[in-house]
């Protein structure tokens, strides 16, 4: 803090700054939005008026029959919702198993799960896709599902809040005749809520946003994701080209307002990652 | 309700060159009825020892029984015993009146019966205005009421505590001793007690088993441990401030420690043991006078505030009487007859 | 039963499903993929033979992954650096209690909801040479934005690639920066304050110690992303422009849709291997040289 500029000056110094900074931020957006709620010739011929004036939802409209986004949005709440559910209900059982049962060969088995984090999708998509193949998964939720649940990020992080639950409470119950999957049901789950909340969030986007995998597997209109259904809008012809606009505006929607209402969460759910994991 | 018997019962942790005795060839019969305390430091084996009643450790040999049964391979839920942990390890997401429920509910028992025990056994313990509120808005007197409640209302045979009043204040401390003595006579079960403070050894236990290093140095009565120390170490440990023990051949043959309470040390002019007055601690009640002489002798000696009291610097002679001194082999601590 | 033994049926029956996803999607394909890139197939994928472990070196050394990786590595050092500054700065800005401040977090943190296809998307909006945003707005200064567009330029492509993700990415190195920052205790910047250390010296000596350990994080998920790069390179440019590839990277080489080993699973499978093995190369070189100073700053 220097004493020669006035403190008020400073203060109005580094709100334009975050001001211009969150003008650059947000530009992108904005652009698109912009461009969203204008009709299509309007968007075609005056890209650079970034003004909200003449709005309209045609373009969103348009997005939405022609990109056949409400079966795409359908789709992927419906694979992210489950996904999240089974992902958090396979983490919090093997991590149960890794923070509160003994039985030889824990640690083998352990650094065995987390080795596998470090297999990127790259390597094992080829492989994966042909399994899919061959047990006829293609174009099918199952496929899109199914191997997506193959992760140990959650397990790691619900292991690390279960250790730190203290030990007594595990004894008390076990004299109480608690037995494993009352205590996991009844006081692990319960007492790591937080944690599985920011499983259940990252789950979820991550799922949500997924690209690669269902870009390999699913080829017809009746399973693609919001993700692949937004592809689909950018090939349009150049005439048609405005459409995608509407079609990320219906894409992002339900993220940003889940971003908005869990941001704490999100923020205390990456600090456990990163500090840990 | 039940007896519990320990017959040479050691536990060693860790294995090969790592491997430390905890508790070492321990026999020990709990009556029916009784209020046993396992007295000792930290890390003397104490806790092992509850934790194997509780069915939470393995011995690593000897037999577990209660009431004549080997308990050994039981499960902890099958030896109808229940703990209060120091933590009180109450479920900080439930509610006083669910935490104290929840034993019961695991155990299958109605909705309204549950209820009902849990409301008396909130009585019992004063908390009939908390059943509504969780465990982190509670103090830490009530909270561990909770955690006794959450015992009591599974009528076990036997109740086991680990070192329970150890985070409260000392006032809350002492009214909680005077309401344990009067639950175990409400409740007429046996209770076994872990703690490292002998004020609540003396003032709780019907029997106190004192233990050093993962075995008993004696097993006996408050008062019979307070009279007839078995041991140097017994000696020590119980009694505030400890017992005075002069270097060996002070009085005496010189294979034989002899030690003396505090409050058996008089000034006496005639007296054969001197030492010079380092410090005085005045409490009110008495005076606490500290001395030092020959030999390493250190010396606690209890005196009248109104009485003349020496300053410090002073050099005075003490005495005792004949039959308040105790007789201890100098080379392994163990009482004479 | 004793103690030791007496978890194992609960613990089996537990860790079975994780165990089983686990075995068939990661570990039979990784197992399944190492052996496949040996292997010489045809174009259904389902006569094999074996071409011995000579197929890594011959992919490696070949010309197309050689040039993917060139293009990887190019597109790594280009939004690695780029998105750890800026999400310092960013973090940095945001971390005084200012009236107002948490709608700049929310802001700052926005494009941590985009997709890669979503983010790539609005580059493409943004940037399509005819209708595009901003091709629009300053193609009087950059006539390249016209024509022939920033991602049809073979000069351009890749910056232009680079300035999506490190946009798309600004979100999540934002948010993992605040989340250290916060977790500086307050009395370190207070003591180093009543020592007299200036705002510049109680940043290099105070701030940036204490967050090694999130840029460590930040550096190795930016890079591996970078290395990862599929969605954006699919979305964007398709690997193009052409014959120069200049935006081919190597999973574009691997699953784009006008790859040249798209049809062959073994040339496929090494290459995948191979990509693997570098981005494990980098993380354990990263976490080595951070390693250090994670440590000293504790």
């Amino acid at each position: 803090m220097r004493a020669d500029v006035p403190h008020g000056l400073r203060r109005v110094g580094r709100y334009s700054l975050l001001a211009l900074v969150s003008a650059v931020v947000l530009f992108p957006i904005w652009a698109v939005l912009m461009q969203a709620f204008k009709s299509g010739p309007d968007a075609l011929n005056h890209p650079e008026s970034l003004l909200p004036t003449n709005l309209t939802l045609d373009t969103v409209r348009a997005a939405w029959t022609e990109g056949e986004l409400g079966r795409a949005l359908f789709n992927s709440v419906v694979v992210a919702v489950v996904v999240t559910i089974c992902v958090m209900l396979v983490s919090l059982l093997s991590a149960f198993a890794f923070s509160f049962l003994q039985f030889p060969g824990k640690g083998v088995v352990f650094v065995a799960f987390v080795a596998t984090m470090l297999v990127p999708a790259e390597v094992t998509v080829v492989v994966n896709r042909r399994t899919v193949e061959s047990w006829g998964w293609l174009n099918s939720y199952q496929g899109l599902i199914i191997p997506s649940l193959a992760s140990t990020f959650g397990m790691l992080l619900l292991r690390q809040m279960f250790l730190q639950l203290p030990k007594e409470l595990r004894e008390a119950a076990s004299l109480d005749g608690v037995g494993n999957m009352r205590f996991l049901w009844e006081v692990a789950a319960p007492l790591s809520r937080p944690t599985l909340g920011a499983l259940g969030l990252f789950t979820f986007l991550g799922t949500w946003n997924a690209y690669l995998w269902p870009s390999q597997i699913i080829k017809d209109r009746d399973h693609r994701t919001i993700q692949i259904a937004l592809e689909g809008l950018s090939g349009a012809q150049i005439n048609r080209f405005n459409l995608v606009t509407g079609g990320l505006v219906i894409a992002s929607l339900p993220i940003f307002a889940m971003l908005v209402v869990f941001q704490r969460q999100l923020v205390r759910g990456l600090t456990a990652g990163a500090v840990k994991g | 309700m039940a007896q519990v018997q320990l017959e040479h019962i050691s536990k060693v942790f860790g294995e090969g060159a790592d491997a430390t005795t905890a508790v070492d060839d321990v026999s020990l019969t709990i009556d029916d009825h009784e209020f046993m305390i396992l007295l000792g430091p930290s890390g003397c084996g104490k806790s092992t020892l509850l934790r194997m009643v509780a069915g939470l450790e393995d011995p690593t040999s000897g037999d577990l029984l209660i009431d004549g049964l080997r308990v050994n391979d039981v499960e902890p839920k099958l030896r109808d015993v229940a703990m209060v942990f120091q933590s009180y390890a109450l479920y900080p997401h439930k509610t006083v009146q669910r935490n104290i429920e929840f034993p019961l509910k695991v155990r299958g028992v109605s909705k309204a019966e549950r209820a009902k025990e849990a409301e008396r056994a909130a009585e019992v313990l004063g908390l009939t205005d908390y059943l509504r509120r969780k465990p982190g808005q509670l103090s830490g007197g009530q909270r561990q009421r909770v955690a006794l409640a959450r015992a009591i209302v599974r009528r076990p045979a036997v109740f086991l505590m680990d070192e329970p009043l150890s985070n409260l204040d000392a006032k809350l401390r002492g009214d909680t001793r005077a309401e344990l003595v009067d639950l175990h006579r409400r409740l007429n079960s046996t209770f076994i007690y872990v703690t490292h403070d002998q004020v609540e050894a003396m003032t709780m236990g019907t029997r106190v088993a004192v233990i050093n290093k993962g075995r008993i140095e004696q097993v006996g009565s408050p008062q019979e441990v307070y009279d007839a120390p078995a041991s140097t170490f017994v000696a020590q440990f119980i009694g505030t401030p400890p017992m005075n023990l002069l270097p060996p051949g002070m009085i005496g043959a010189s294979d034989v420690q002899i030690g003396v309470r505090p409050e058996h040390l008089r000034v006496d002019p005639s007296g054969t043991i001197t030492g010079s007055v380092r410090q005085l601690e005045h409490l009110g009640h008495e005076v606490l006078l500290l001395a030092e002489g020959d030999g390493g002798l250190h010396l606690t000696a209890r005196i009248a505030p109104h009485d003349q009291v020496p300053g410090v610097g002073d050099v005075v002679r003490f005495t005792a009487d004949e039959r308040f001194l105790h007789r201890f082999d100098a080379a392994t601590g163990v009482r004479l007859p | 039963m004793k103690r030791r033994l007496r978890d194992v049926p609960g613990a089996v029956a537990m860790l079975l499903p994780s165990m089983l996803l686990l075995a068939v999607w990661t570990v039979y394909p990784l197992v399944k993929a190492f052996i496949n890139g040996t292997k010489s197939c045809d174009s259904t994928g389902t006569r094999c033979t074996d071409v011995g472990w000579q197929q890594y070196s011959n992919v490696w050394s070949s010309r197309e992954f050689q040039d993917a990786l060139a293009v990887s590595l190019k597109l790594a050092l280009m939004t690695v650096p780029t998105g750890l500054i800026l999400g310092v700065g960013l973090a940095v800005l945001a971390d005084k209690h200012l009236r107002g401040i948490g709608f700049f977090r929310t802001v700052f943190s926005s494009t941590v909801a985009t997709s890669v296809a979503v983010a790539s998307l609005v580059w493409v909006v943004l940037l399509q040479p005819e209708i595009g945003v901003l091709s629009d707005l300053f193609s009087g200064w950059i006539p390249s934005l016209k024509n022939p567009g920033l991602l049809r330029d073979p000069g351009t492509a890749l910056p232009a690639v680079a300035l999506s993700s490190v946009w798309a990415n600004l979100g999540f190195t934002f948010i993992v920066v605040t989340a250290g920052l916060q977790s500086i205790p307050r009395d370190l910047y207070e003591s180093a304050y009543v020592d007299g250390a200036s705002s510049w010296r109680r940043f290099t000596n105070v701030t940036l110690p204490m967050l090694t350990p999130s840029l460590l994080f930040i550096v190795v998920v930016l890079t591996t992303r970078a290395l990862q790069a599929y969605g954006e390179i699919a979305l964007l440019t398709q690997g193009g422009p052409n014959p120069e590839k200049s935006t081919t990277t190597i999973p574009y080489l691997i699953y784009g849709e006008n790859s040249l080993i798209r049809n062959n699973l073994g040339l496929k499978s090494a290459a995948a291997v191979l990509l693997f093995l570098v981005s494990l190369v980098f993380a354990v070189v990263q976490y080595r040289g951070f390693e250090k100073r994670v440590q000293y700053a504790r």
